[in-house]
């Protein structure tokens, strides 16, 4: 995005004894003790994987592909219009999982919905400081008129990618290309060049309403076509410039 | 006790009441006014999960003739939404209908997984008073309440007080009551609720972690009314503490 000033430079720190990607910038974790626990080694390095120190929001009919999936829908109840305003959802923390982490699948759930995006994180103005993959997992669910909170913010259902990359890396955010992979099987390509709102436009709509603090993560959106996913599958997100993001399923003992 | 987070001389403190005034970490006592009301929420390590319950009083549903939810109607908001006491929450000046909800927060004492009904009081580490305003010009039918409604800054004043649990015999049956400009507008009890505290901690604690600190907002009686700039705003539980806040123009 070339009207963002370069932001989180300062945050970078070298990986040690890293095999260094330009692109990709690590840092050690900010979390206090409590969180450390989540944080896993990394091969070659001490590093943390990131995770985020703000509430982390998401956005449904971010695509044009999920808005036209709807369209029938969506002047009837109990919809009756289509959304005015951004979409939003929140991923609790109880939520996060870090990349390589395995993550529990409720007994009762046979399949989860795959939510492959990038999200920005906002920098100390306000402006975006970097970009994460994210894994946002769902409970497959049909009705999008009450909030979706028992779908979406079960223990551990959010991916989250290693390390965050520098805007300043980014020149727009529409270039991003991502694919999803589940036991090495491509499953969905997404570009980011399909969504209804850019990640600038994102931003100023949903700055109208609410201010989103440095640290705090707004997603980008979930193309339509999100792939299925079952305990024993590994799935991997991947994007050039972003190391690959993976998680695999668990099935919850009984 | 009925813990404060207050700033004062440029310094954030932890205080406790202490016969109508505030008495600091440091012994020092200050009074009400002389300080910054903080939300009364010590710093957690991660952002704090803030489930708000919609229809939760059998009055309320009633009202909208709805039947009453089988399920809780849940949303979540963020952090940023919080302000203190005697703070200021602003309404942008095209709206048509912006109303207070006065609401009993839980705010959870350890950590909560899996925990059954009979044992959810061991989990809860406090009360404390919301108010959850919303302004209805907004609503929309995409995961409704939308965040444009409920998630504005400003928007939830929370405190003055966090009363330990152990200080509140029965939250299930305490008085509410809201009043614009000293006129009462709205009052109920927390015995209305459809979905008690011990019911809550057992329902978002079967799929969700809940950690120290986080808040569940419990939902609010019927008796909503339009708020104009300049008005005060009290909403007040028994037990729990009096909740001022004035609306301005944004």
């Amino acid at each position: 995005m070339s009207s963002l000033p370069p932001k989180g430079a300062r945050f970078a720190l070298g990986r040690p004894g890293g095999e260094t990607d330009p692109h990709v910038r690590h840092f050690v974790s900010s979390l206090p003790p409590e969180g450390a626990r989540f944080a896993l080694g990394r091969p070659g390095g001490e590093t943390m994987s990131y995770l985020p120190t703000g509430t982390v929001y998401g956005v449904l009919l971010n695509f044009r592909a999920e808005v036209e999936a709807l369209a029938l829908q969506m002047n009837q109840p109990p919809y009756k219009a289509p959304p005015k305003a951004p979409v939003l959802y929140v991923k609790t923390a109880n939520t996060w999982s870090p990349h390589g982490s395995t993550i529990t699948v409720p007994a009762q759930v046979d399949a989860v919905e795959v939510g492959a995006t990038v999200a920005m994180v906002i920098g100390v103005d306000n402006d975006v400081e970097g970009f994460v993959l994210m894994n946002d997992l769902s409970i497959p669910h049909a009705s999008f008129f009450r909030p979706p909170v028992k779908f979406k913010c079960v223990d551990g259902f959010l991916g989250i990618g290693a390390a965050m990359r520098d805007a300043q890396e980014v020149a727009d955010p529409a270039q991003f290309r991502l694919e999803v992979r589940i036991n090495g099987e491509l499953k969905q390509s997404i570009d980011f060049s399909q969504t209804v709102r850019s990640a600038e436009q994102l931003l100023a709509d949903v700055g109208e309403f609410m201010t989103l603090a440095h640290g705090e993560v707004l997603m980008l959106g979930c193309d339509a076509g999100r792939p299925l996913a079952r305990p024993g599958d590994r799935i991997e997100i991947s994007a050039p410039g972003f190391e690959t993001l993976v998680n695999t399923l668990v099935k919850e003992q009984a | 006790m009925k813990h404060a987070r207050i700033l004062f001389e440029n310094a954030v403190h932890d205080a406790v009441e202490d016969g109508g005034r505030l008495r600091l970490a440091d012994g020092r006592q200050v009074e009400a006014d002389a300080v910054s009301w903080l939300p009364p929420l010590k710093p957690v390590p991660r952002p704090r999960t803030i489930l708000a319950l919609g229809l939760n009083y059998a009055d309320h549903a009633k009202e909208l003739e709805f039947k009453a939810p089988e399920e809780p109607l849940v949303f979540v908001k963020g952090e940023s939404t919080l302000t203190g006491h005697r703070q200021l929450t602003y309404r942008p000046s095209e709206v048509q209908f912006m109303h207070y909800e006065c609401e009993l927060v839980i705010v959870v004492g350890k950590t909560a997984k899996k925990v059954r009904r009979d044992d959810a009081y061991d989990f809860i580490g406090g009360y404390t008073v919301a108010n959850d305003y919303a302004i209805r010009d907004y609503l929309e039918n995409w995961y409704r309440p939308n965040l444009r409604v409920k998630n504005r800054d400003t928007c939830t004043p929370i405190g003055p007080w966090l009363v330990d649990a152990k200080d509140v015999a029965d939250p299930m049956a305490l008085a509410l009551s809201t009043t614009v400009n000293g006129k009462l507008t709205q009052s109920g009890n927390t015995k209305d609720m459809i979905f008690d505290a011990p019911f809550l901690i057992e329902y978002f604690s079967a799929f969700m972690t809940l950690q120290p600190g986080d808040l569940i907002l419990t939902g609010t009686p019927d008796g909503v009314v339009d708020c104009r700039p300049g008005d005060v705003i009290v909403t007040e539980i028994a037990q729990i503490g009096a909740l001022v806040n004035t609306i301005a123009a944004a």
